[in-house]
């Protein structure tokens, strides 16, 4: 239900505003005996059709602020606004690729991409137009019919990318997509990614550990410390798309990657 | 090359795999030599005691003598309406504390308010052996055809709730959390990942179910009945008539074995992406 509304109520609500603001947020994991400060005071505003990277070593906090985003989990303090809208538990305005395998097994790859638009009732003959160009875009056409079992792990993360994307989410949320995948995939996988993102224009925002990633997809990378988790650095990348695999020895890009990594050490 | 190969192989010793490798596969014809000559070492165990006398052919047929009496028997009429009566009760038994069951398991699974309300007393019944309800059942239901359902029922209705639950609680929730990205209600959720995700899973715990109907139905048969499988063989105990006793045991194995491969199909056939 608050999808429509947000949807009629965009345009004039939050046409010069950021698409998405987090504001002081805070996060405390308490029990009885202890209490734990995954994140402390996050601020953070994020452009319409932006790729943000989420930096940060494991356990600063990070995937919980992309999930407290997508509204998987609450925060202890602080809001999240999206499009005019207060977040309050996960939306399809929303999407979200998770690091590990989340398509349904029991689909095939045209009914998992279809699946949240068969939710929303969405014609069958509309649903394939859309699962169409979708299976276009990953390279994946020929696998239309086959279930997730037989597809490799980089071929399930494309389709979760596509289902994702097929909901027509304002906001792509990524957690470590590609955390699980070998060296060579991965890199095929970040082109393919740019693709896609440069033609559908959404807004990106995705969560990493690996600096190399960060610096090659994103226009902006923000850097977390830990403990508590907490924001300790916003970069934006000055590289212009499309971005060729020779990006990566390029002398800003590496001097970016020495920053980052200077901060990760800390 | 093909020299050096064949001094490497007289002159290194050659460590031998073992025969027993754990997990290990083994080629398809060996496996089904191997369970098809299970079944034979069984007969021929059989048989040696027949024939060296070890045990008195009146409790303890020969093979042939029991075969010659399934036949015998399945050629009756009478026979047919003792499977039928017992395939009656089991199945009628069975389907209703599925109906019931199944909803309860998913509820108390998928809810931690269900968990807390409805596993408690089950894990405290399921330990009461359902054989020990028929004295109670027969007060409360006869001796009629409904005594025998009742019967199967209680003997795997609260085991199913259990087990339908802990299934349901094995889900994925990524998968789940996949889904209300996705835009799913709470009942979306339910509908379309719950469900479907549980399904495999579900077909082999009623496969497994089912396997204790049966042995409840021969139970519920042995008392106060005059029809069925169980009634068979307990007729032919008072005889002293083994070999009919052997075909009773013989004939609800076969059923048994006949469902379960039914459930196997299925599986196959409804689950291809298992």
């Amino acid at each position: 239900m608050t999808n429509h509304v947000a949807v009629e109520r965009s345009p004039k609500a939050a046409a010069n505003n950021p698409l998405i603001t987090i504001a002081g947020l805070n996060k405390v994991y308490s029990s009885k005996k202890s209490s734990f400060e995954a994140l402390r005071d996050i601020r953070l505003e994020i452009e319409r059709n932006e790729f943000l990277s989420i930096l940060g070593p494991s356990g600063c906090g990070k995937s919980t602020l992309l999930r407290i985003v997508a509204g998987l989990e609450d925060a202890t303090g602080g809001e999240i606004i999206v499009d005019g809208i207060h977040v309050v538990g996960p939306g399809a305005d929303r999407g979200m690729v998770f690091q590990g395998y989340t398509l349904f097994p029991w689909l095939t790859v045209r009914q998992n991409i279809e699946y949240g638009l068969k939710l929303k009732g969405i014609s069958m003959l509309e649903r394939r137009a859309i699962s169409s160009h979708y299976l276009r875009l990953i390279k994946l056409e020929s696998f239309a019919n086959v279930f997730p079992k037989q597809l490799s792990g980089g071929m399930k993360q494309r389709v979760a990318i596509a289902r994702a994307l097929a909901n027509r989410p304002k906001v792509l949320l990524m957690d470590e997509p590609f955390g699980a995948l070998d060296a060579q995939t991965k890199i095929d996988m970040q082109e393919m990614l740019l693709e896609v993102w440069e033609k559908e224009k959404t807004t990106v925002i995705f969560i990493t550990h690996d600096i190399d990633e960060a610096v090659y997809l994103s226009q902006r990378i923000v850097v977390m410390g830990s403990h508590p988790g907490r924001i300790i650095a916003d970069h934006r990348v000055q590289m212009d798309y499309p971005r060729s695999a020779e990006v990566r020895e390029n002398a800003d890009f590496l001097s970016l990657k020495r920053k980052c990594s200077a901060l990760l050490k800390h | 090359m093909a020299n050096v190969e064949v001094r490497a192989s007289k002159q290194m010793p050659r460590r031998r795999r073992p025969v027993l490798q754990i997990y290990k596969d083994i080629p398809q014809m060996t496996f089904t030599i191997l369970s098809l000559s299970s079944f034979a070492t069984i007969i021929v165990l059989w048989y040696a005691l027949c024939l060296l006398e070890i045990v008195d052919p009146i409790f303890l047929p020969t093979p042939h003598r029991v075969l010659q009496e399934l036949v015998y028997q399945l050629s009756t009429g009478a026979y047919w309406h003792h499977i039928g009566i017992s395939v009656f009760r089991v199945s009628s038994g069975f389907l209703l504390a599925c109906i019931v069951a199944i909803p309860i398991g998913i509820f108390a699974g998928t809810f931690k308010i269900g968990e807390a309300f409805i596993e408690p007393p089950m894990e405290f019944i399921r330990y009461m052996p359902a054989v020990a309800f028929i004295p109670l059942i027969m007060v409360w239901a006869g001796i009629g055809e409904s005594a025998k359902i009742l019967l199967i029922f209680i003997g795997t209705f609260f085991q199913l709730v259990l087990m339908v639950s802990a299934i349901t609680r094995q889900v994925s929730v990524d998968l789940l959390q996949a889904a209300f990205t996705l835009g799913a209600t709470r009942w979306q959720a339910i509908e379309t990942v719950l469900i479907p995700a549980i399904k495999p899973n579900l077909m082999n715990t009623l496969r497994m179910t089912l396997g204790w109907a049966w042995t409840y139905l021969v139970v519920a048969e042995l008392v106060a009945v005059n029809s069925g499988l169980g009634y068979a063989i307990m007729k032919a105990q008072r005889y002293l008539n083994t070999d009919q006793i052997f075909v009773g045991i013989i004939v609800i194995g076969l059923l048994g074995l006949m469902s379960d491969r039914i459930f196997a199909y299925c599986n196959r056939r409804f689950f291809p992406w298992v």
